[in-house]
């Protein structure tokens, strides 16, 4: 008994000071900032720096003299503030950032005209041609930005076959926009209360072609080109584009869209008029398109990690139902 | 014992429907649409204006770089458009929209020019006809002839091997052309031969053509230069460096080309656009397509302009069959699906094949069983499950060391794969992004 307890004792002690030396001989000096800054950065491996995960992003901090250029998407300015802090240097602030989808392109609106068998990649799909639809510029549907998506902050539509953004999980990483083969999804600035305008379509056609191929298409008309005041509207290619930084939400160039491919989002819903039956409809499909954190969030958000699929038909549901309540309430 | 490549290959039905219909001529379309970017390289740059009359065989786009190629006017008429059409390619490509002038008696005469045996030109004219003309091969790939013809100083080559092996199943537009054009391809041989001054060419050619091996067996019989090899039937002996291996037993390394073996590899039809531009100073204006289905009553080979749209080509044929589901451009094995049938026919396009719809549906995707199957077929010597699995992990720098780049795309692992995954899909993919992120370099 005495003497098994004193080997076990004696092997314990060997070991230990085998271990101490190894651990002296072999010791590899970390700088002690880094865990320090990685433990002020989101801890969330989105690789939206830039950098493979948030250490490597930590040890560029701590290494690079000027980290003016580098900026955690997902912490933003608060975080990158406190990096500073630690580490004394200088940080640019940089606008919080959100992805928006630029293509409304639903079943209804874009009719098919092919089918495609392969397997559901928009990737592999790119390589063979330009898509289902006649719209060769347009969303593919096959839902590889929503599984890039490290935050649960988009999904596709079984109705209308398009991805949509959950703006407030957004963490603007940009792993969406590098998913997409088609460069349909954008990071816009974030403004009060997420007010944004934009041209929801990519279609570089002619305007009869990119009509006839869908309906709510940019068709290069010009009109808001010419009824903006502050000159924020690009037109290139038989598309316009809305500059964020120069536009000031004035909305005067939605309503004169022929194609209602301008889309204008969390404003108050304009009063509808009695004559007008054309547009209850077409507020519920903007209203549609921006789905409430809360709603999703509180009912719903428990059972969309266990049960991905009927969870989707849950949002569904709520969304409708969401957007019946606010239509009724805005009445 | 028949000769053919060691590694892998499978042998899919062949279904040579039209391999006794003699070559028609496909009637000259109202309008034409011919895409700029018809061949590999640098897209032609278009030098005619709308409204411009032009006559056959002028230069309505030149060769837009080094690896690129003219491209001339199938037809006598008016260009009423520069436009953008989709193409096989699958996207809106840069055409020139051409009006067939239905007086000029040009568009309708089939000339017939006598045989020419001597060749006048010499080997360097030789070269400049062939990139004035706008030859590029005819195989599939589209590549510009005349850069294969111009050799550096420190490349060698001791062998030219004709491409006659169409190891497509459905396609016979090769086939035809050598049963009906034997001399002519003998003629075109020798041009080649000439040009890159030796003295050895083996026309490779599938057992299941015995007519065309005998055809051309009765013309070499005086000449020395030219040999004929018979080949077992396998899928992919068309592939050069398969036919390279099967005929003279070399291995072109990873990454190299069959220049680095001595080696240069032409499609006959290739073959024949040569003589036809050299003898008879016509460029590449039309070529041979197959028009073939299971559910088609008739089906044939036709001679067709350039930028004819594939609609006229099924009309042809009769109308479109109501079961079919898919329509192909090339062969059942590398072709590739169309979206519509407004698409022009272009240098490349050797057949168009109508899929019914039993045989046109994919089966249900099923789980990898290690089955190494594809592995087996692989003539590369290739794992195309690993690369498949790479490219779906993200992987590419292991991808890159397995060799994915090395894959010929022939799809024989996808057409064996008892679990119907889509290997060849997803090793295209890795392919791609390889070559995008230029992981190569390292």
């Amino acid at each position: 008994m005495l003497y098994s307890v004193l080997l076990l004792v004696m092997l314990g002690v060997f070991a230990a000071l085998i271990l101490y030396f190894v651990s002296k001989k072999f010791y590899v000096y970390e700088d002690p900032l880094i865990e320090i800054v990685e433990d002020a950065l989101p801890a969330a491996n989105c690789a939206g720096c830039g950098f493979p995960g948030c250490k490597a992003f930590a040890e560029n901090l701590v290494k690079s003299e000027d980290i003016s250029e580098m900026f955690c998407p997902v912490g933003g300015n608060e975080t990158m503030k406190a990096v500073a802090d630690i580490l004394g240097k200088e940080v640019t602030e940089q606008a919080p950032t959100v992805a928006v989808v630029r293509c409304q392109g639903s079943c209804e609106v874009r009719p098919k005209t092919t089918e495609f068998q392969g397997p559901l990649s928009c990737s592999i799909s790119t390589l063979l041609y330009g898509g289902e639809t006649d719209c060769e510029y347009g969303c593919l549907g096959m839902g590889e930005c929503a599984d890039a998506c490290d935050f649960d902050a988009m999904f596709m539509d079984e109705k209308t076959g398009l991805p949509v953004v959950i703006t407030d999980k957004c963490t603007s990483c940009g792993a969406c926009v590098k998913a997409c083969p088609k460069d349909i999804i954008e990071m816009r600035p974030k403004k009060k209360r997420d007010l944004k305008i934009f041209v929801s379509c990519m279609n570089q056609d002619k305007g009869g072609i990119a009509r006839k191929a869908c309906s709510v298409a940019c068709i290069g008309c010009n009109k808001c080109f010419d009824i903006c005041p502050k000159d924020a509207i690009k037109m290139e290619n038989m598309l316009a584009y809305i500059d964020p930084d120069l536009c000031t939400l004035c909305r005067k160039c939605v309503p004169v869209c022929p194609t209602d491919s301008i889309l204008e989002t969390n404003f108050p819903p304009p009063k509808v008029k009695k004559e007008d039956t054309k547009k209850p409809v077409k507020k519920v499909k903007k209203v549609v398109k921006e789905i409430s954190e809360d709603v999703v969030a509180t009912k719903v958000k428990p059972t969309v990690k266990k049960e991905p699929k009927t969870a989707t038909e849950k949002v569904e549901a709520m969304v409708e139902s969401v957007t019946l309540e606010k239509i009724e309430n805005n009445a | 014992m028949l000769k053919t490549f060691p590694k892998g290959g499978v042998h899919p039905p062949e279904n040579k429907i039209t391999a006794t219909k003699s070559i028609q001529r496909l009637p000259v379309p109202k309008t034409v649409h011919v895409p700029v970017a018809q061949h590999i390289g640098a897209p032609a740059q278009i030098i005619v204006e709308r409204k411009e009359k032009v006559v056959i065989g002028q230069v309505i786009a030149k060769s837009g770089g080094f690896v690129s190629s003219n491209i001339h006017s199938p037809v006598a008429g008016v260009v009423t458009k520069i436009d953008k059409i989709i193409d096989s390619s699958g996207y809106k490509k840069d055409c020139i929209v051409i009006r067939v002038d239905v007086k000029d008696e040009s568009n309708f005469v089939d000339e017939v020019f006598p045989i020419k045996h001597t060749i006048e030109q010499s080997s360097e004219e030789i070269v400049k006809i062939i990139a004035d003309y706008g030859i590029v091969g005819l195989g599939g790939a589209t590549f510009p002839l005349h850069v294969k013809l111009a050799l550096k100083p420190d490349q060698n080559i001791d062998c030219l091997l004709i491409n006659g092996v169409e190891c497509e199943p459905y396609l016979t537009a090769d086939h035809r052309l050598m049963l009906e054009k034997t001399e002519e391809i003998v003629i075109g041989i020798k041009i080649l031969l000439k040009a890159f001054g030796i003295h050895k060419a083996i026309i490779g050619i599938e057992n299941n053509k015995k007519d065309a091996i005998i055809a051309l067996q009765k013309i070499c019989k005086n000449e020395p230069d030219i040999q004929i090899a018979a080949l077992k039937v396998k899928y992919p002996q068309g592939g050069e460096k398969q036919l390279i291996r099967a005929i003279l037993g070399r291995e072109v390394p990873v990454g190299g080309l069959p220049l680095n073996v001595g080696v240069v590899v032409h499609n006959v039809g290739t073959v024949f656009a040569v003589y036809d531009a050299v003898q008879n100073n016509r460029p590449l204006t039309e070529r041979v397509v197959t028009v073939t289905g299971k559910s088609l009553e008739t089906s044939g080979n036709f001679w067709v302009k350039i930028g004819t749209p594939i609609s006229d080509l099924i009309a042809a044929v009769g109308a479109l069959p109501e079961d079919t589901r898919k329509i192909i451009n090339g062969g059942p094995m590398m072709g590739k699906a169309i979206k519509n049938t407004n698409i022009p026919v272009t240098k490349g396009t050797s057949g168009i094949l109508l899929i019914a719809e039993k045989e046109a549906s994919r089966k249900e995707v099923q789980n990898c069983i290690r089955c190494a199957t594809c592995v087996a077929v692989c003539p590369m010597g290739l794992e195309p499950n690993l690369l498949m699995s790479l490219t779906e992990k993200t992987m590419f720098e292991q991808a890159v060391s397995e060799d994915i780049m090395t894959c010929i795309e022939c799809g024989s692992c996808s057409y064996v794969c008892p679990s119907n995954r889509p290997i060849l899909d997803q090793i295209r993919l890795g392919k791609t992004v390889v070559k995008k992120l230029d992981l190569l370099k390292n």
